[in-house]
């Protein structure tokens, strides 16, 4: 669709690397003014999905449009509209902060007395004024992702890709990041980014979708996602770690659900479908028994198990189906 | 006119790099400086020139030439560093000329071929070298020698796209290129050589550009009845161009191949 209302749009997108297929029918729709995450393992084809959208990488079948405009027709116009910061700080190394500013204004078209201006703000809203002539190589992981996202926004992209952007950031830059992210959304940037950490996705994304091998196996908000990962957890601490058969015994008779068991943090956890009811039964048949309990507590699932549920190496029948 | 600005824009970078980094280019620098000390002063008592002339006036044209060919190795792995690194990535995701990196790095390497022609023909006057057919001639030969230049820059962008990473170019470019110098006729005159190592050294491209150059300038060692040193001037043209014209192609058809 060539409508304002969809920034992103991959249909059936199919990549392979000789045998190994890279993206296997990748799908996606990022609404326009919006921040969509991609979360996905290593090796999940996120990055060959990005290199494909901002048109680094040719792609074997499907189609695929980034601001209206089709990324295997009409590449130069998608370049024009995007910005691609990505896993590996793309900046000179050589040159100084401004000197690679200035560098990628001109590319951009800016005259050389706009492209130095524009290089002052960004070095300045980046924090990045004192180092400005300092070689880009010598700067700090943060600072070098700084500037890479300054780079990217020397003219301002209709939408911006953002390709790990914190990996390896410590947590105050990456806070930095995300605050930059939200107020270039605010602006009216559509943003897809990817992640590997489901805090961040949470904290950033409008709306998410996981993949897995090539394709995606869950899509929709943060908050569907979870939910969707269904059953809140029991966990229950015992006291002594020769009491964790018996009470593994006891959860799994009121939940009738298998329970996990780590001995190592004497814990034992199940999913559970009636909390009050669950949470009664076992209260009960404990004091029956009487095993020491040093915690119990029932709690909404995090989306970190909801990522590793959905990528963890299940196939086909466990996949969740794609929704709209 | 984008493909000229871009170009322009990426040549602007390269010649940034070499003034952020300039130990790189002493280092460069200091080999052909060596190599006139070394084979002018130590070996060249010992050496002689077919017919009559100082040895360290036959060596220089050479030495000119040989730096050429060493810039070959510069090349290839600034482009590689390029190619290994996210910053090609930026420079393919903007709307910018897909010709300009490799133009840019080109024309680049020429301005720093005239740099380094500059130092070595003072470093030629100081040790006694000079062009003895008038100025005109001269300025030919250094045309010439930097017509090579431009073909060792499409070698060696080409060569920086095909190795897996820069380190590998070092290990290669120079037991490449330094057979390539020994068996011309840099050091040597080719006559003074063996039947057959005497044919391959005529042959040899560099060797045409030598004795062109050396003709120009007037320098002594013309010599040799065989084919290649009797057409020098010509080969001097056609055999750059010959380069030109297959590792240019090649080179943008690789570059346009990363994207696959």
């Amino acid at each position: 669709m060539t409508d304002d209302t969809t920034a992103v749009l991959a249909d059936g997108i199919r990549k392979t690397y000789g045998r190994t297929t890279a993206l296997d029918g990748f799908d996606l729709a990022v609404p326009a003014g919006t921040v969509y995450g991609v979360l996905g393992p290593n090796g999940a084809g996120k990055t060959t999905a990005v290199r494909i959208l901002t048109t680094l990488l040719r792609f074997d079948a499907g189609r695929a449009t980034v601001a209206g405009y089709d990324v295997a027709a009409a590449p130069d116009r998608v370049r024009q509209a995007i910005s691609l910061t990505g896993q590996y700080a793309a900046v000179d190394e050589v040159l100084s902060g401004r000197q690679n500013l200035v560098l990628f204004g001109r590319l951009r078209r800016l005259s050389a007395r706009r492209a130095r201006r524009r290089a002052e703000e960004l070095l300045d809203r980046f924090g990045l004024t004192e180092a400005a002539d300092r070689s880009a190589g010598g700067y700090s992981g943060g600072m070098r992702r700084r500037l890479d996202l300054a780079a990217s926004l020397v003219v301002p992209p209709r939408v911006l890709f953002l390709d790990e952007p914190t990996t390896g950031l410590d947590p105050r830059s990456r806070n930095g990041l995300w605050t930059a992210v939200r107020e270039l959304v605010a602006d009216g940037t559509t943003v897809l980014l990817t992640t590997q950490y489901l805090q961040e996705a949470d904290h950033l994304a409008d709306r998410v979708c996981v993949i897995d091998a090539g394709r995606v196996v869950a899509e929709g908000t943060p908050e569907r996602l979870k939910a969707r990962i269904g059953a809140d957890r029991l966990e229950l601490v015992v006291r002594d770690a020769a009491d964790l058969p018996a009470a593994a015994a006891v959860v799994e008779r009121a939940t009738a659900a298998t329970a996990t068991v780590d001995p190592g943090l004497r814990r034992v956890d199940a999913p559970v479908a009636d909390r009050i009811a669950v949470l009664t039964a076992v209260l009960r048949a404990l004091d029956e028994t009487g095993i020491a309990v040093e915690d119990v507590l029932v709690r909404r699932p995090t989306l970190d198990e909801a990522f590793l549920r959905l990528t963890g190496g299940h196939t086909g029948a466990q996949r969740v189906g794609v929704a709209s | 006119m984008r493909t000229l600005t871009d170009g322009w824009l990426m040549a602007g970078r390269n010649m940034r790099h070499v003034v952020r980094a300039p130990e790189e280019i002493i280092l460069y620098f200091s080999l052909p400086i060596m190599f006139v000390l070394v084979f002018g002063y130590v070996f060249g008592s010992g050496m002689t020139v077919p017919g009559d002339g100082s040895y360290r006036e036959f060596l220089l044209p050479g030495v000119f030439v040989m730096t050429m060919l060493y810039g070959l190795g510069a090349t290839a792995s600034a482009v590689a560093v390029d190619a290994g690194r996210g910053v090609v990535d930026r420079f393919r995701s903007l709307p910018m000329a897909r010709s300009a990196l490799l133009s840019g790095r080109a024309a680049a390497d020429l301005v720093r071929a005239c740099l380094e022609m500059t130092t070595l023909v003072v470093c030629g006057l100081l040790v006694g070298w000079q062009w003895r057919a008038g100025t005109g001639a001269a300025l030919a030969a250094v045309a010439l020698i930097l017509l090579l230049r431009v073909a060792m820059t499409w070698v060696g962008i080409l060569f920086g796209l095909l190795v897996p990473n820069p380190d590998t170019v070092a290990v290669v470019v120079f037991p490449l290129a330094f057979p390539l110098t020994a068996l011309s006729n840099v050091f040597v005159a080719p006559e003074l050589m063996p039947d057959w190592l005497g044919a391959i050294a005529a042959w040899n491209p560099l060797s045409a550009t030598v004795a062109a150059a050396r003709d120009l300038f007037g320098n002594p060692g013309l010599g040799g009845d065989s084919w290649p040193a009797r057409h020098a001037l010509e080969l001097a043209v056609v055999w750059p161009l010959a380069l030109i014209a297959v590792a240019a192609p090649a080179a943008v058809r690789r570059y346009r191949r990363l994207g696959r």
